[in-house]
């Protein structure tokens, strides 16, 4: 329990007011960087770094995390409204919550998305308040064979539950990994794929990725199926907010199922696209209303949404006991952090008692200061949505265009984002599911680092990922996944031949 | 109106008139562009954004100063950018020795002779690392235990400081290591506290958190003498307790990591010299003494002769090590 008293401690720390005030300033900035147009929290956060120069470290970090937890409900507004999501891990939430906004159900969608991230979020900040030593332990656990086996454990489950044609999925992951290999091979340190343009040296960003297959290419199908038919008549009704969160404990199951899922990957390093992206798949397949996802159900927006806040929070404790930063924008504030003059380590938690227990305490308090803004603002997005389509579309070119020129101030980054659009375009029109071309250009470099570091260390010998407990059940846990399908398959074609056929045609 | 105009225009032609003096010592007249060629928190972002902080600070500049990541492709993406900026001196262009070690091993398309030196502002320094509960407590015992059985080392990157580093010890003294490149430094850490790699060679910053949790210690610094006394990081030790590797018979008198500040191509020298006294500004002051201490790096200042003369001697070297590796291109 003396967990507990800290946390106390960490509580008179936080609640004063110049802290509360912090946090209500960097709520509201970071829901502005979610949802403008190519910000995002890394940017949002590392524009607002040397303004903390001079404060107090608690002070500082209550600002930049509060930022952080305004950003991620800030980013899921975008994937819901506009299929655009703005950061990696909410382009699971775009699968559900799009669908179901353009059915006239925007504030649904909004209300369930918050309410279930702010249970997500809940339970990891729980977790952390609880098990923080126990965690970095586990975290140390992790070298390249069970990174890779975490990634592997990732894909395979899109694989054997993503719910499209199992062949289909595997060319759209292919075609993501190469995507990923373009650039600098951190292994032997070679440029790969540039194909003769300098500038690709750097990779393909994931956002400019994200913002052609999905704002532009939904855009080109939009357009092509009814072009005037899109405005939506949505009713901005505030009691709808309250029935949504209120409908919430009736998907009691996903929830839990969902956030450890979210607190698994994110103290493992697997971190909150892999996590929300899993959940996704997993929540599909046991869900009882599984079979209609993608269509626009609850499910499939707080199986997401709940393992993506619940990662992202967790994984603050790795950057914080290790060192390690789960994400691009916990790797800004781990720089913020030495500049202050404090070192991410095991001995943060002894020396630096106040700080820790202080940032702790204002992630509890954070997140309800950003639940509750973000739920106030709920109808003023969803009205967004009346706007006749005709509007809205010359409207997400731009925020296309602008977002990804951003990314980098490059040209070439605009001219991917379109190319990108047409691949996306052309995935739906030829039903290939998008979400595994996301998750591998995103961890698939990740993925390939981890397995080549774990055969250097090996000499080349597979034996590796079977030499210990746990990188044994990560592996056999991802092929059980990964070969799922396949048995079921020749399960329902021993039985009734007619509809494994049937059955294969489902897309997400 | 017209004589409103011709009083306007006469009034900024003696403006332009009064400003031709100045003129001459170049001054900026737009706001100017960092660019760090690191993600943001790496070590090259934190002096971008530390130098940023101490010009706005004191009003070094009447222009405003912007920060901008371009860490892709292990830095490459900030120096093409700046090569494609020929001319323009509104982006300054903050590396390491990157520039001119990357395009001798990779395919990249810049070399360090498409960009303007300014200076070398400070240098990181390199330390053996084990882990805490390792049995060798010398280097002695390290190399003895590495020549049994062949050791996992871990760096940041392939064929870059780190590798070139651990391919020296290996010529030194006489051992073979497995090298295993990481994304970070950072991240070799990790996996050192973590048991999966013998040894690294990162930074002191890269690894204080660590020495102070009693996760990993140092062995030796690869410097010509100890490291300054700071304030201590454990409770017995500090960076000057930590002995050279010539002391301990590993024959590395000196490895160091310089971060190197540069303009495009093509600009004038005033403009150059502009800048080059900038940094010397933003090294006077208070902050920029904390910001060496707190990053536990050593202070230099090389512009000019100076600074290509210790781009060409670590070239040589690099190049040599390069060589006898098979990395080099073309």
């Amino acid at each position: 329990m003396e967990n507990l008293e800290s946390l106390l401690h960490g509580f008179t720390i936080a609640v004063t007011v110049p802290h509360l005030t912090l946090m209500v300033v960097g709520v509201l900035l970071g829901i502005l960087v979610g949802v403008l147009p190519g910000l995002g929290a890394p940017n949002g956060v590392s524009l607002l770094l040397p303004l903390t120069f001079g404060m107090q470290p608690v002070s500082a970090i209550i600002l930049l995390s509060s930022m952080y937890w305004g950003a991620l409900f800030g980013g899921s507004v975008t994937s819901i409204l506009f299929n655009i999501p703005g950061e990696p891990s909410s382009v699971a939430t775009t699968l559900d919550g799009y669908p179901m906004a353009r059915d006239g159900r925007p504030t649904t969608a909004l209300a369930t998305a918050f309410g279930s991230a702010a249970f997500g979020a809940l339970v990891g900040v729980i977790l952390i308040t609880f098990l923080a030593s126990w965690v970095a332990q586990v975290a140390l656990a992790f070298g390249p064979p069970e990174y890779f086996a975490v990634y592997f454990l990732a894909f395979a489950s899109f694989v054997g539950m993503g719910g499209a044609a199992p062949i289909k999925t595997v060319v759209a992951l292919g075609i993501g990994f190469a995507i990923a290999a373009i650039g600098i091979d951190t292994v032997s340190g070679s440029v790969r794929l540039t194909m003769g343009i300098d500038e690709l040296v750097k990779g393909v960003s994931f956002v400019v990725a994200v913002m052609g297959l999905f704002g532009i290419g939904e855009l080109l199908i939009a357009v092509e199926e009814e072009f005037s038919a899109r405005a939506v008549s949505s009713r901005v009704d505030w009691k709808e907010v309250f029935r949504a969160l209120g409908r919430l404990p009736q998907h009691g199951i996903a929830l839990l199922r969902s956030a450890a899922i979210g607190c698994w990957m994110g103290i493992t390093p697997g971190g909150p696209t892999a996590a929300s992206f899993m959940s996704y798949g997993i929540a599909k397949r046991f869900s009882r209303s599984g079979a209609r996802f993608g269509t626009g159900e609850a499910e499939g927006i707080v199986a997401p949404e709940t393992a993506d806040h619940a990662a992202g929070t967790s994984a603050l404790l790795p950057m914080l006991s290790l060192g390690i930063p789960g994400s691009a924008t916990a790797a800004v504030m781990m720089g913020g952090l030495m500049i202050w003059g404090l070192n991410p380590g095991p001995m943060l938690f002894v020396d630096q008692k106040d700080f820790v227990w202080g940032l702790i305490a204002s992630m509890y308090l954070g997140n309800i200061v950003a639940v509750a803004l973000v739920l106030l603002t709920v109808p003023v997005f969803a009205a967004l949505m009346r706007i006749p389509f005709a509007v809205i579309a010359p409207l997400i070119v731009i925020i296309c265009v602008v977002g990804a020129y951003s990314v980098s101030n490059s040209y070439l980054d605009v001219v991917l984002m379109l190319g990108f659009g047409l691949v996306g375009y052309l995935f739906k029109k030829l039903h290939y599911p998008l979400a595994p071309l996301v998750l591998a250009i995103v961890i698939g470099d990740k993925a390939e680092d981890a397995f080549r570091q774990a055969m250097l260390m090996s000499k080349g010998s597979l034996g590796i990922f079977f030499a210990n407990g746990l990188v044994t059940t990560l592996v056999l846990a991802g092929m059980a996944l990964l070969l799922l399908p396949l048995a079921l398959q020749l399960l329902h074609l021993s039985r009734k031949p007619g509809e494994a056929a049937h059955e294969r045609v489902r897309i997400i | 109106m017209k004589i409103a105009s011709k009083l306007l225009l006469s009034t900024a032609a003696l403006m332009l008139a009064g400003a031709l003096p100045a003129a001459a010592a170049w001054k900026p007249q737009k706001p100017i562009e960092f660019v760090a060629t690191a993600g943001p928190g790496g070590g090259t972002d934190n002096l971008a954004r530390a130098v940023q902080s101490i010009i706005t600070k004191y009003k070094l500049t009447d222009q405003p100063v912007v920060v901008v990541n371009k860490g892709g492709g292990s830095g490459a993406e900030g120096y093409i950018y700046g090569k494609a900026s020929a001319g323009d001196p509104y982006k300054v262009i903050f590396g390491t020795s990157n520039a001119w070690q990357q395009p001798l091993v990779s395919k990249v398309a810049f070399n360090y002779t498409d960009l303007t030196p300014i200076a070398a502002m400070a240098q990181d320094e390199f330390l053996l690392w084990v882990k805490q509960d390792a049995p060798y407590k010398t280097v002695g015992d390290f190399l003895k235990a590495a020549a049994a059985s062949e050791f996992k080392m871990g760096g940041a990157q392939s064929k870059d400081t780190d590798e070139v580093l651990t391919r020296m010890i290996e010529k030194a003294a006489r051992v073979k290591f497995t090298y295993i490149p990481f994304k970070s430094g950072a991240e070799a850490a990790v996996q050192l506290a973590g048991g999966h790699i013998d040894a690294h060679v990162n930074n002191p910053s890269e690894s204080l958190g660590q020495w102070r949790g009693s996760t990993q210690r140092p062995l030796c610094a690869f410097s010509p003498k100890r490291l300054p006394q700071g304030p201590k990081v454990t409770t017995s030790e500090g960076w000057s307790d930590v002995p050279t590797c010539v002391e301990q018979g590993l024959a590395i008198s000196q490895y160091e990591q310089p971060r190197t500040v540069w303009l495009p191509g093509k600009v004038s020298p005033e403009q150059a010299a502009f800048y080059v006294d900038l940094m010397k500004q933003v090294q006077a002051t208070p902050e920029w003494k904390e910001y060496i201490e707190k990053t536990s790096q050593v202070d230099t200042f090389l512009t000019g002769a100076a600074f290509d003369d210790f781009i060409k001697k670590d070239l040589e070297h690099v190049k040599q090590v390069a060589g006898e590796q098979g990395w080099l291109v073309k």
